[in-house]
């Protein structure tokens, strides 16, 4: 059995649709030496001209690639540091996701957005730490926070072929992470969400590199109660169908994942689930504190983290 | 694809057409048919007219806030832009995009934006793309005064020089970024910004239509034949408000002195005065009955029906959840 490892995967998709595509071209700063891991050997494989290096103007490229899409390019950009994802929010969220209706769907903007280790990184401090995807589900940019190998490289595919401005946020939790795979590679549909733990008692939602902390809480508590995990992999379009036949089953729901509280994607999914499906038992969310800035020092940085013992503390809450 | 330069006749009969639908759609503000206003072109229509008449049909452009005379100077339909001013269901963006955005890509118009200097890393993306593509199409960027100072401008400087891209940057100088005049606003000058990127830059007479399509004439022929990027400052003015909203307030930043100073410059009258009364006289006629047609157009043509608001919102066609379910 093969062991894929997240980075490789993110690193093989990208390979195998430049192969595929002759459109297909990755803009980023220093992707030839391939620092992120993302684009390593690929500038070598493919030369400059699919795989070019930039400057740094994050601002400049990423509405190159806006241009170029328009003109039948299908950029993928690949962003060393989420915090980037601010600086550029003028040039996706302003320009790239409007031009499709602005212009009354005369074009579409095929750019893929990649952030290879996003959210905390441990000892990477305020600046470097952030995991803002609810803010791309709120202007409403597909979103997606693979956890898994296998979903790296499935969802990064469906992205580079999909017609819209997409980010694609690799958690740093995740970057290490290593699957079994058992089946031929291959994509993964954007909005889709993925049942790793089938369970009984309550549906706990878990983003990005929480889902490892969920699954090895599930198995923590197996004695004392059935955790089904339930990871959205998509953020925004959020799969509420799946979610809803989860909480039918469950009743009961825990929602684990690293945004800010306000206005983060936990509180998206309490409200929908209220809305719209059948609660026994009043949910719980784990996230950052709200507005947070991550401070520095490892044990301070952590204490700003959802955490196992947060969410094992959460699921008992929800089972009385 | 030869390029038949357009002589005097052409080039006022433009002019004539953006100036009388800059008009047009005033009067259209005035009674109510054009919501939100617009950012008339008037007293810059050499500009637009003198840079996109030596451009090819598939070249591109990028366009402004103030975008009208570019879009009609690059061919779009005067009837679906009125009728896209209006929100119409006939217009140029099916009335999702109004005077701001207005887009016709099938003609090279990639669209005007409302943030300022933001398209300009857009036309460099596009003139990458032709470039990569063994295209020897031309990207014009028109931006103002105002957009000197945005970082993505000067960031889409450094590409397009450093990888020799096939962009003319044109800077519609009209002396005011909304309110402020460029002397408070501007440390050192356009070209002076351009050549510290290596990009060679002139700066023309605006108002001469003539002019400013000899001096792009020769940026565009040097970045069709791959010897990069210019820069076209282009000396102007325009004659009324920043926007239509001015007409609502008093503002005065600007003196009536220095208003009727530049009338006496009026680009109609230059071009005007190069061709016969009698030639003139035609042309007016010709553009006056083209306008008419153009807003029965606009008028009759169809509201969009508010069941589509959100229609085009994805490409892919992902539809998004209603705000009240």
């Amino acid at each position: 059995m093969a062991k894929l490892s997240y980075a490789k995967a993110l690193n093989k998709a990208l390979a195998d649709e430049l192969e595929r595509d002759p459109a297909v071209c990755v803009l980023g700063e220093d992707i030839a030496a391939g620092i992120a891991q993302l684009t390593l050997g690929l500038a070598q494989r493919f030369g400059p001209d699919r795989v070019t290096d930039t400057p740094i103007s994050e601002q400049a490229f990423t509405s190159m690639a806006t241009g170029a899409a328009l003109c039948g390019l299908r950029p993928v950009i690949e962003f060393q540091i989420p915090s980037l994802l601010f600086l550029v929010f003028e040039q996706i969220a302003n320009q790239a996701h409007k031009f499709s209706l602005m212009t009354g769907g005369q074009v579409a903007v095929p750019v893929t957005y990649v952030v290879p280790s996003s959210g905390s990184r441990a000892g990477w401090a305020g600046q470097h730490s952030d995991q803002a995807y609810s803010l791309f589900a709120h202007v409403g940019v597909k979103t997606i926070v693979p956890a898994m190998p296998s979903d790296a490289y499935g969802l990064l595919v469906s992205a580079i072929r999909d017609d819209d401005p997409t980010v694609l946020f690799a958690p740093a939790l995740a970057m290490g992470v290593r699957e079994d795979v058992t089946t031929q590679l291959g994509p993964v549909p954007i909005g889709s969400a993925r049942v790793h733990r089938v369970g009984s008692d309550v549906t706990v939602v878990a983003v990005g590199g929480c889902v490892h902390d969920a699954l090895a809480v599930a198995d923590e508590l197996s004695d004392e109660v059935s955790v089904e995990v339930f990871d959205p992999r998509t953020v925004y379009p959020f799969d509420w169908e799946a979610l809803a036949a989860s909480v039918d089953k469950t009743g009961r729901l825990v929602v684990i994942d690293d945004s800010n509280r306000s206005c983060g994607l936990g509180g998206e999914i309490l409200a929908t689930v209220a809305e719209e499906m059948r609660l026994v038992a009043p949910p719980k969310r784990l996230g950052r504190p709200d507005g947070a800035v991550l401070p520095f020092a490892l044990e301070l940085d952590r204490a700003v983290q959802p955490g196992r013992d947060q969410l094992a503390t959460a699921i008992r809450a929800v089972m009385k | 694809m030869a390029v038949i330069t357009p002589g005097p006749a052409d080039l006022y009969r433009q002019m004539r057409l953006i100036r009388s639908f800059e008009e047009c759609a005033l009067r259209l503000v005035k009674s109510g048919e054009i919501v939100g206003g617009i950012h008339p072109y008037i007293g810059e229509e050499a500009v637009a007219v003198g840079v996109c008449s030596v451009l090819r049909d598939d070249d591109l452009i990028t366009s402004t806030h103030r975008g009208h005379g570019h879009v009609l100077a690059k061919g779009a339909d005067p009837g679906r832009m009125l009728a896209e001013l209006c929100g119409r269901a006939t217009g140029l963006n099916r009335g999702r995009g109004g005077s701001m955005h207005a887009a016709d890509v099938g003609r090279g118009i990639l669209g005007a934006n409302a943030i300022v200097g933001a398209a300009a890393p857009i036309a460099a993306g596009a003139a990458w793309a032709a470039k990569r593509s063994g295209s020897d199409r031309v990207v014009v960027t028109f931006f103002g005064d105002g957009a000197l100072n945005q970082g993505v401008l000067l960031e889409a400087m450094n590409l397009t020089a450093l990888w020799r891209l096939p962009v003319l940057f044109v800077c519609e100088n009209n002396g005011y970024a909304t309110t402020m005049p460029t002397a408070a606003a501007v440390a050192g000058t356009a070209a002076g910004r351009a050549a510290a990127f290596g990009i060679p830059a002139v700066t023309v007479d605006g108002m001469d239509v003539e002019t400013v399509q000899e001096a792009a004439a020769g940026a565009v022929a040097a970045a069709r034949a791959g010897d990069g990027p210019s820069l076209l400052e282009c000396l102007t003015y325009r004659y009324g408000p920043h926007h239509t909203i001015e007409f609502r307030m008093k503002l005065s930043y600007r003196t009536e002195q220095e208003i009727e100073r530049w009338r006496l410059r009026d680009p109609l009258e230059i071009e005007g005065a190069r061709i016969t009364a009698t030639e003139r006289d035609r042309l007016d006629a010709e553009i006056a009955d083209l306008l008419n047609a153009a807003q029965e157009f606009a008028k009759a043509s169809p509201d969009p029906d508010p069941s589509g608001a959100l229609d085009y919102l994805y490409a892919s066609g992902l539809r998004a959840r209603a705000g009240v379910r």
